[in-house]
């Protein structure tokens, strides 16, 4: 029992210097996050406001009043967004101007212009929202306009759509594999669900936008400054599996305990990166604009090409790297049964440090990839995660093989469906293909069934 | 800093409507995950289909409210035999990803252009609880002890929120302590021994996610009440992890858990929240460093930490016994 | 009773499928297969009913494996089976219990966080209070579950754990809990027995008196089939040994002629010729 008295000591002392180590970084590039200058920082309400084709609409007035009161004023900016501080916590009236709308737009319901009993807690900085509709919509709003997901009447070919769209969806897929790929050899070995992974990829993305894009950072060529995140991803894998998994299994943690800290862990991850990075979205300064190549019915931006190649270069390595290497043998043989490898000489504990390694840098990789196709924000990994989900257990949990072909369907299926459906469900999709796949194939992909007896 | 301020913002937090709605979630949860160790990590869909029933039925199909909230019932219901029939027979690891992906889907198909005619679309859904507050009996004002005040309306909220807490608190009781219960917990144990018994382990945990999400969805509807506005974005995946939180750190598998934990919990963050922001405010803490934008975040931030730090040292959480613990194998 | 068994069974050929006069279980073509390896192929076993069958055979025989297939546990690559003359095929496995044929664990399952009264009380049959409505409305089934508990105190009483009767069930030592599955099973009042190595670990004074009670309760028309390595405990408890070898059923007959049988002795006594037979039980 005192053994596990001091063996708590020694995780509370290595958790402390595992968040030692995360605020520092914290603070480091802090001063590039430009603190958004904001002077309130008590109540308030605020909020955009956007027109029937969901733009933002300038130079509206809104009011806050209390039992009839004035309590202040504020007119939209050009992103459409207003904001009033408030004195205290308590009841408020919000109502925007109608005279000051453009003709184009209807507050959604009679009388929707003016919202009563605002509640305010403490502290909160409440958003509100005035829906706005065309004025002859004010009933039933029917037409989504700004949703519709690619041009349709004008556009290319549908053939041409369709095979856009399933390049990007290979793209994206190969970049899910990356970062799938370590998330399944990790639970592979060790049983983990590691929730944390989408923050691997978030934070390889953030350390290659610091060192290339930030104000603050030095401003690496690109290629350089992801050379540099993966090596900071893996460190970081290799840290977390040495600071926090591996003393947490020695302890007998049980493994859903394991799984709801890995939870915990992202939480804390993830808006430690809001509040260092902010919630605006930023991109890479390389290889930004660039022209299509054109090759029978695909067209891609070499960016995009790069992207694919070095994805599946990637993948085939870590494949080769399993088949044919003495660690790769290993890993596959601690996934396969553990204790079997521990007593046939296999020194689990470095494989299971090599594959956190290997997780983290891949992870990191993918992150980089997928902040340069789309964009770098605080939110991408978690995102990104819920597809690796989809993805690894598609492909049989556990598998790396299975992970790599289950990326691709996810992401395939994502981009297919914006032919039909629009965009801002590609994820919904690609996740209704796992329950339905779950639905049909209860057992077939979790590969072995475990025994009884 | 004016801490009796502070403390009285964390008092407000931890008994108001909020910690009542999420109360109510981590009854269900503490269902699902305390007593019948099922990994459900959807707990904030049953609360969007419950809180959307009410909000869809009144604000589009001018239904009553308490016809409303029969319909959010009813999703929940509809939702737990649609999700639990596939995955409830596979491994808790894919029933809890099938869970959380299952949440996210619902919100993206409910915050969709496609759903705005029924749902509202990114802008949800306002002003359908009128006919719960026409019948608040407290006569306008404010009410409390001290600077711990509230508003009639608040109040009002409270009372059905702390209301359906106690209820849905007696109603567990009364499962839990009963062979029904029984089953329930074996099942958490072993299923397979459940099995070999004679339970048909599947209907059990099929009854357990209805009824769990059923509680669940009357957290859902409470939270928008209150608000008196439904917006699919406050139905995140990270609303789960709010209600795990409180209910590890209240103690799960215990009948007062939820409860205590959903105040507890409330009272700590509203704490940390408002320290924060007056420490930032008397410029305590740099603004180049924490500025009142990131203030929200690190709110999220603590919880995560939090989370971790009581699973890794407390995993019985306040009420849970340390024997216990140990005795379960998972 | 004793004599009537031993007596219909003496009739029997001693040669691997053999009928019975009466089987409760009739097993035809049952094979389960890994991957490449046949862990179960049985092309024909019966079971007497009212009878002690012992399993016997080496480590990794398959008898596991054919516990999980004929209880409903693990689906079989191929075959059919039947128990009291109700097809079991495809029947999952909470209902193969419900028709009286229940097994125990060779790696035991105590329930860990109930009490060992809970695990005995959980076992009863057709409850009551085990309905989501019913449970919630004390008078419908407090009267039955007052029953129970006497019930399950006897139980305990009988196999020494009535000492333990508040404690965890994951508390126990492993051969407590040995002895607490067999009572959870019995508690069920099943029709037909299936024990994993019941007594591994169990001190031989009372896995003696244990036997001496399951032979009781045979003699009260219960159906007994246990797995069981310990050949002095299969020779003076079964009535009919059953030995398995890769999976096939290479023997069968009287415990007396088991021993003698050549095939036996090859697979199974063959191989730990110079080492006695001795329980051996993880955890
Ligand atoms: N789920 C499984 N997956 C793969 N192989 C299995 C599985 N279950 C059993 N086996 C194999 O089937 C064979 C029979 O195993 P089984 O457990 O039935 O043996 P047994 O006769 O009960 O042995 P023992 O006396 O050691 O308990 C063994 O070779 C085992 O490795
Ligand atoms: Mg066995």
């Amino acid at each position: 029992m005192d053994s596990g008295r001091s063996g708590s000591r020694r995780l509370a002392i290595r958790l402390l210097l595992l968040l030692a180590i995360g605020l520092l970084s914290a603070i480091l590039p802090a001063t590039s996050a430009a603190a958004q200058d904001s002077e309130q920082n008590t109540e308030s309400v605020g909020g955009t406001i956007r027109g029937p084709d969901t733009e933002p609409i300038p130079d509206i007035q809104v009011m806050v009043t209390k039992n009839g009161a004035p309590i202040g004023e504020d007119t939209t900016d050009a992103e459409g967004t207003w904001e009033i501080p408030l004195p205290e916590p308590g009841s408020y009236d919000v109502a925007i101007d109608p005279d000051s709308l453009p003709d184009s737009a209807v507050p959604r319901e009679q009388g929707g212009e003016r919202l009563t009993d605002v509640q305010i807690t403490p502290g909160q900085q409440r958003i509100v929202i005035f829906p706005l509709v065309n004025p002859n919509e004010q009933s039933d709003g029917d037409e989504q306009q700004g949703s519709t997901p690619t041009p349709q009447q004008t556009g290319p070919s549908f053939g041409q759509r369709f095979a856009d769209a399933l390049l990007s969806g290979i793209e994206y897929g190969s970049v899910i594999a990356i970062c799938a790929v370590g998330l399944s050899l990790i639970f592979g070995t060790t049983k983990l669900i590691n929730f944390a992974h989408g923050e691997l990829v978030t934070i390889g993305a953030m350390v290659a936008f610091f060192l290339n894009a930030a104000a603050a950072g030095p401003g690496i060529q690109l290629i350089f400054a992801a050379i540099l995140a993966v090596v900071a991803g893996a460190l970081l894998g290799g840290l977390l599996e040495r600071g926090l998994w591996r003393p947490l299994r020695h302890r007998g943690t049980g493994r859903i305990n394991l799984f709801i800290i890995s939870i915990g862990l992202s939480l804390l991850l993830r808006h430690v990166i809001l509040i260092i990075h902010g919630s605006r979205p930023g991109s890479y300064t390389d290889y930004n604009i660039q022209e299509q190549l054109e090759f029978g019915p695909f067209s891609a931006a070499p960016r995009d090409l790069s992207i694919l190649a070095i994805a599946l270069l990637t993948l085939v390595g870590v494949a080769t790297m399993l088949q044919r290497t003495r660690i790769g043998t290993a890993i596959r043989a601690v996934s396969d049964d553990r204790d079997l490898a521990e007593t046939s000489g296999i020194d689990v504990s470095r494989v299971v440090l090599t594959v956190w390694i290997l997780g983290g840098g891949l992870a990191a990789l993918g992150g980089v990839l997928f902040g340069l196709a789309e964009v770098v924000a605080w939110d991408m990994g978690f995102k990104l995660l819920l597809l690796m989900f989809a993805a690894i257990i598609l492909g049989g949990l556990g598998s790396a093989y299975g992970a790599m072909v289950g990326s691709f369907a996810v992401g395939i299926v994502a981009h297919l469906s914006t032919l039909w459906f629009p965009v801002e469900l590609q994820n919904a999709w690609a996740l209704l293909v796992l329950i339905v796949v779950l639905l049909v194939r209860p057992q077939g992909i979790l590969g072995r069934k475990e025994r009884v007896g | 800093m004016d801490f009796a301020a502070i403390l009285s913002a964390a008092v407000t937090g931890a008994i108001g409507p909020v910690a009542a709605a999420y109360a109510l979630a981590a009854i269900g949860l503490n269902i699902h995950f305390g007593y019948t160790g099922l990994l459900n990590f959807g707990q904030v869909a049953f609360m969007l289909v419950g809180a959307y029933g009410v909000a869809i039925s009144v604000s589009v199909f001018g239904l009553s409210l308490w016809l409303g909230v029969l319909v959010g019932v009813l999703c929940a219901i509809v939702l737990a035999l649609l999700l639990g029939a596939p995955t409830l027979r596979l491994r808790s690891d894919y029933l809890a990803i099938a869970t959380i992906a299952a949440g996210e889907i619902l919100r993206l198909f409910y915050r969709s252009s496609y759903a705005e005619p029924l749902t509202g679309g990114v802008f949800g859904l306002q002003r359908f609880a009128n006919e719960f507050y026409e019948l608040n009996p407290f006569p306008a004002g404010e009410y409390g002890i001290g600077s711990i005040t509230f508003s009639n309306r608040d109040l009002w909220v409270m009372v059905l929120g702390w209301g359906l807490v106690a209820l849905a608190t007696v109603f567990v009781y009364l499962l839990i302590h009963s062979p029904w219960g029984r089953v329930i917990r074996s099942i958490r144990e072993d299923e397979n021994a459940a099995r070999s018994l004679g339970k048909n382990v599947y209907v059990y945990k099929l009854q357990s996610l209805i009824l769990g999400g059923v509680i669940g969805s009357f957290g859902g509807m409470v939270m928008v009440i209150n608000t008196q506005s439904a917006n699919p974005d406050s139905f995140d995946p990270v609303v789960t992890f709010f209600v795990y939180t409180l209910l590890v750190l209240g103690g799960a598998g215990r009948i007062a858990g939820p409860l205590l934990g959903a105040v507890v919990f409330w009272f700590v963050v509203v704490f940390f929240d408002a320290l924060l922001r007056q420490a930032i405010a008397a410029g305590y803490i740099s603004s180049d460093i924490i500025g009142a934008p990131q203030a929200g975040a690190v709110r999220f931030a603590l919880v995560g930490l939090g989370l971790l730090l009581l699973m890794v040292f407390r995993p019985q959480g306040i009420l849970g016994r340390k024997e216990e613990m140990v005795l379960n194998g998972r | 009773m004793v004599d009537e068994s031993t007596a219909t069974l003496s009739n029997v050929a001693a040669e691997p499928g053999a009928s019975k006069p009466d089987p409760i279980l009739a097993a035809d073509g049952v094979r389960r297969s890994f991957g490449g390896l046949n862990a179960v192929d049985v092309d024909h076993l019966e079971l007497q009913r009212g009878a002690i069958t012992a399993l016997i055979g080496p480590n990794g025989a398959g008898k596991t494996t054919l516990f999980n297939v004929l209880t409903g546990f693990d689906r079989p690559s191929a075959g059919n089976w039947s128990f009291a003359g109700t097809e079991l095929r495809g029947m999952a496995a909470h209902r193969v219990a419900r028709l009286g044929m229940v097994r125990t664990f060779q790696l035991t399952k105590a329930l860990a966080r109930l009490t060992v009264l809970e695990n005995l009380q959980l076992a009863a049959t057709n409850q009551r209070g085990e309905g989501m409505f019913a449970s919630l409305v004390r008078p419908l089934w407090r009267g039955q579950e007052n029953r129970y508990r006497e019930l399950a105190d006897e139980l305990l009483a009988r196999f020494r754990l009535d000492h333990l009767r508040e404690a965890h069930a994951g508390t126990l030592s492993g051969g407590q809990r040995k002895l607490l599955e067999l009572a959870r099973a019995l508690m069920t009042r099943p029709r037909m027995l299936m024990l994993d190595e019941p007594m591994a670990g169990v001190n031989p004074a009372l896995a003696q008196s244990l036997l001496e009670h399951i032979t009781s309760l045979r003699d009260e028309g219960m159906t007994v089939c246990f797995v069981e390595h310990d050949m002095d405990m299969v020779m003076t408890t079964s009535d009919w040994v059953v030995c398995l070898a890769e999976g096939s059923v290479i023997a069968e007959g009287p415990p007396r002629a088991i021993g003698a049988n050549p095939a036996v002795i090859d697979a199974y006594l063959g191989k730990h010729h110079d080492e006695p037979s001795s329980p051996e039980q993880p955890s």
